[in-house]
């Protein structure tokens, strides 16, 4: 068993001010490994301000940790040079969110896909790079006559954010970062979208993370979750007993908010503690603890996560009777 | 009961160098006080532009070109330009998308908020005013210090929030929200949500949300309507929405939605929305309906109405009618 992708010990700080220097910790001691045999699908889940997308510029390569450090195939991604440097950035590949922003207006859609062909050299002629093309475009369900030569406001949203997954599988990754995918496209086009990225996982064999603040379609496409907030992490493990049997405050909070479709599941009764304004920023402890229902004393100091079942840890002293995990085991929990 | 708004054979039509778009193609809604409407479609299916042309803030190339929309019994499509200023905001009100957006950076919520009462009222004293936009505030659960701050100082939930309260300050008779709270997270959509639900049974307003998330419209709204390509195909209470959809459209749309039972099982609605340049002749969702017949492709279905309110522009039924 090799690791693809391995977090250590993870921290990302951002500082500002001049004089007086205020620091937010974006994501506190993280660590996960990802297996390379095995391709699963993990959701990374939070709401605004939980580290979820500083995870995923810390796994491109885009910011550096505070501490900690992000291993691919065994080695560091910020010492990689040349040509590993090369095919670091060729296996792991991402989708953003705002599948209208990443375009370039001046250009048709085929430069977007042509570009990467040309820079890691994938086809020796143009009619295989047309051959490629058409391929990645297919994989991901869109007719290359329909899109092919097309300019970006010509195409909808739901197609041009199924060019962005084509022009990375176009790469061949080992590891894709969705970051939002669909959180900007109708929602009768979410479905097609999670189907391709669900395909890319099944047929491909690419592992994805999957960063949302939705669990429904979370809970549709993943195998595991990590529910991070603030940064640190409040649950993990199997997505079908997180979503289905929550158990720390914040992800029952989370998962009774949830505008769940169906008119005979009503948004549950949990009041919503405290006004926002009234949080303070620098609660030592639980980040939680500000907004939980059943506050401690001891909540003060930082819980560690605590093993409910196999497949499921929350970071909660409700839990305090279970056996705790080292978070540096986290990804033991999560089922592939 | 008479209702509160009544919007009979709206139209829009955007001229654009490649020809007419026909954005609102003759749409009929009626409204009664205290009830909440959900105005559902894909991008371009004429849904923010029905809030827009309830408004009259059509901009060209856009064009209303007929139409009534009654409030309280008022003709908005008669008023000349002033007594339509009055009326937004007294009569109806407008949550625009992304509303936290729209708040001006650099003056205070308190400001903005006097701003819109002394708009429509020149006679209240700046104590009476004053107390009004702190009420307002309290009502939507955020404390009067707000009134003091400035947008920056403001989370997107709490943004949002103000906006409504803007919105509610004169107790209009209908409230359209335009996807108030797509870019928020959950817990703050919910809170979003039950604040206007609250607000809106305080003053008695009728609301229209417009949005593509169904979830949503399954938790909060009485009535849904779904709309393409400018026209309302299916109109029914929540309920019978989701338990029985009738349209071939609104049944592809809800089977389309992830819920707890269907894990992994995706049910996309196949092919796109079509161009307004370009419509299909008869039923503008012919192509892509599973259950097209040949009348489809050249006659446009006529509006019929089953029990229970429902509406339907649908050849299937229209037989059996």
């Amino acid at each position: 068993m090799s690791d693809l992708l391995e977090f250590k010990n993870v921290t990302k700080t951002y500082s500002s001010g001049l004089l007086s220097r205020v620091s937010t910790i974006a994501l506190n001691n993280m660590s996960l490994k990802l297996d390379a045999e095995q391709p699963t699908i993990t959701t990374v889940a939070g709401e605004s301000g939980s580290g979820k997308t500083t995870l995923a510029m810390l796994l491109l390569g885009f910011t550096t940790p505070t501490s900690g450090q992000i291993l691919y195939k065994g080695k560091d991604i910020h010492t990689l040079r040349g040509e590993e440097r090369m095919l670091f950035r060729r296996e792991v590949q991402a989708v953003f969110q705002d599948p209208f922003a990443v375009f370039n207006p001046f250009y048709t859609v085929d430069h977007l896909l042509t570009v990467p062909i040309a820079r890691f050299k994938l086809a020796k002629s143009k009619s295989e790079a047309m051959n490629k093309m058409v391929e990645a475009l297919t994989a991901v369900g869109l007719r290359p006559g329909d899109v092919l030569g097309r300019f970006p406001h010509q195409l909808s949203g739901g197609q041009r954010q199924r060019i962005n997954i084509a022009r990375a599988l176009l790469l061949r990754p080992k590891l894709l970062v969705a970051d939002e995918p669909v959180s900007m496209v109708d929602a009768s086009l979410r479905a097609n979208i999670l189907e391709t990225l669900r395909g890319l996982q099944k047929d491909y064999g690419v592992s994805i993370i999957y960063i949302t603040h939705d669990l429904t379609t979370a809970y549709h496409i993943a195998n595991s979750i990590v529910v991070l907030y603030r940064g640190e992490v409040m649950e993990a493990g199997d997505v079908d007993k997180v979503i289905k049997n929550p158990q720390h405050p914040y992800t029952k909070l989370l998962i009774d908010s949830i505008p769940w479709p169906d008119i005979n599941r009503r948004w549950g009764e949990t009041e919503i503690k405290v006004r926002e304004s009234d949080l303070s920023e620098k609660s030592a402890g639980c980040k939680f603890s500000s907004r939980c229902p059943f506050v401690m004393d001891k909540c003060k100091q930082s819980p560690p996560l605590f093993r409910l079942s196999e497949h499921q840890a929350a970071s909660c002293y409700l839990y305090e009777q279970n056996p705790t995990i080292d978070p540096g085991k986290l990804s033991d929990l999560l089922p592939v | 009961m008479t209702p509160v708004l009544q919007v009979n054979n709206l139209q829009v039509t955007y001229y654009t160098d490649a020809g007419r778009a026909r954005a609102l193609d003759g749409v009929d809604l009626t409204l009664n006080a205290g009830e909440k409407l959900g105005l559902v479609g894909e991008s371009g299916s004429g849904k923010s532009t029905m809030a827009l042309a309830m408004m009259r803030m059509i901009k060209p190339p856009g064009r209303i070109e007929g139409g009534q929309v009654i409030v309280d019994g008022l003709d908005l499509m008669s008023l000349s330009d002033d007594s339509m200023l009055k009326a937004r905001l007294s009569k109806i009100a407008y949550i625009p998308q992304g509303a936290m957006n729209s708040l001006n950076p650099v003056i205070r919520i308190g400001a903005q908020m006097v701003d819109a009462i002394k708009a429509h009222d020149q006679g209240s004293s700046r104590e009476d005013i004053e107390k009004r936009c702190k009420q307002a505030l309290e009502s939507v659960d955020l404390g009067a210090n707000v009134f003091k701050m400035y947008a920056h100082e403001l989370s997107g939930g709490m943004k949002q929030r103000a906006c409504i309260a803007i919105s509610i300050l004169l107790k209009p008779k209908v409230i359209i929200a335009d996807e108030p709270t797509s870019a928020l997270d959950v817990v703050t959509q919910r809170q979003v949500m039950e604040t206007i639900d609250r607000v809106q049974k305080e003053i008695g307003a009728a609301v229209i949300l417009i949005g593509h998330d169904m979830g949503l419209m399954a938790q909060f709204v009485d009535k849904v309507a779904v709309m393409y390509t400018g026209r309302i195909m299916e109109l029914s209470s929540v309920r019978d929405m989701f338990v029985d959809p009738k349209h071939p459209y609104a049944q592809a749309l809800i089977k389309s939605l992830p819920n707890l039972d269907n894990k992994g099982v995706f049910n996309g609605i196949p092919g796109m929305a079509p161009a307004l340049l370009q419509l299909p002749g008869g039923c503008a969702f012919h192509p892509r309906c599973s259950q097209v017949m040949e009348t489809c492709k050249t006659q446009r279905p006529p509006s019929i109405a089953l029990s229970g309110g429902r509406i339907l522009e649908c050849h299937l039924y229209s037989e059996k009618a």
